[in-house]
């Protein structure tokens, strides 16, 4: 069901990534900030000094609910196991399955991400696809299981925006039942309010926010932003016109010429 | 044995996973295995055999996109 996030109706629409801040001290405001109620992370070799134990209790006492991710997989095998031990470490059925496709662009292969999230489901993970707009990918990850779809909207840090609006449009169009999030290539707070004006039910941001000057104000922008966005979607936009439509009344103009 | 650990490879007496992170010092439960690229649940490290040239992976928490 639109806007649910497999049966959970999450307080904002924005969700946040964890990765590439100046400092965790930043990271943790910038949540604050932004109210986002998730929080994406990932999964890496332990170090010697336990870094990724540290970064576990600053991410516990965020209090935000934990999506954890299959970045770096390039196939459907290296991305079912890596889910399994994210499902360990985090406790939690949800997976953000990426899996890259092409190096310089991150694009999802569309083929092993489908394999990949058939296995997850069926093993009862709740699987969060990093997809593209394709449309019959979108209808094969439904089949495979999915209850929601992530489609980037430009590659993965590149800040571009919504660079295919139509491609994103007809999804929202597809899938009316279906929850939607964009995921991946928002630079711009504009660009957050105008997934949300299509129709999208949430936005995933990182690089927008840690990589800004002042990572909190631009969380907190982004925050604003899809607020916006929703509330505009919800207030019922008007019908987009060629020509003008004057909002002054005629009636009563006074004869003057 | 020479037991590859997160890619160095490492002179180790443990015969077991759970052995193995014990030696290696990794306390925590907030960790997940794998060897020779197969995901080992916790509950079957004890059981779980290491043999020579064994590639173990150690994953934590970390922060992600």
């Amino acid at each position: 069901m639109a806007n649910t996030f497999y049966g959970l109706r999450l307080p904002s629409a924005l969700m946040l990534g964890t990765a590439q801040y100046p400092s965790p001290a930043v990271m943790a405001q910038s949540f604050r900030e932004s109210g986002a109620s998730v929080a994406t992370v990932s999964l890496r070799r332990e170090s010697a000094e336990a870094a990724g134990q540290s970064f576990w209790e600053i991410i516990r006492e965020l209090g935000v609910l934990i999506l954890p991710n299959t970045a770096g997989c390039h196939t459907a095998k290296e991305a079912v196991t890596t889910a399994h031990m994210a499902r360990e470490i985090f406790d939690t059925a949800w997976i953000k399955l990426e899996v890259i496709g092409h190096a310089d662009t991150l694009q999802p292969d569309i083929f092993e991400l489908v394999e990949a999230a058939r296995i997850l489901s069926n093993e009862g993970f709740q699987v969060f696809p990093y997809t593209t707009d394709d449309l019959i990918v979108g209808e094969r990850l439904l089949e495979a299981g999915c209850q929601i779809l992530m489609p980037w909207a430009a590659p993965i840090g590149s800040g571009q925006g919504l660079i295919n609006e139509y491609g994103l449009r007809a999804m929202r169009a597809q899938f009316p039942d279906i929850s939607l999030v964009v995921d991946a290539g928002i630079g711009l707070p504009n660009h957050a309010a105008r997934a949300m004006e299509l129709g999208f039910d949430a936005v995933l941001v990182n690089s927008a926010v840690a990589r800004a000057d002042d990572p909190p104000a631009m969380a907190c922008a982004m925050m604003r932003a899809v607020e916006a966005g929703k509330l505009g979607r919800q207030a019922g936009p008007i019908a987009v016109r060629d020509m003008a439509e004057a909002s002054t009344p005629v009636i009563g103009k006074a004869f003057l010429s | 044995m020479q037991i590859s650990i997160n890619g160095t490879v490492h002179d180790v007496k443990a015969t077991n996973l759970d052995e193995l992170l014990s030696e290696c010092g990794y306390t925590t439960d907030r960790l997940a295995t794998a060897v020779n690229e197969t995901f080992v649940p916790r509950a079957q490290r004890s059981t779980t055999e290491l043999t020579a040239n064994d590639r173990v992976e150690i994953l934590a928490p970390m922060q992600g996109g």
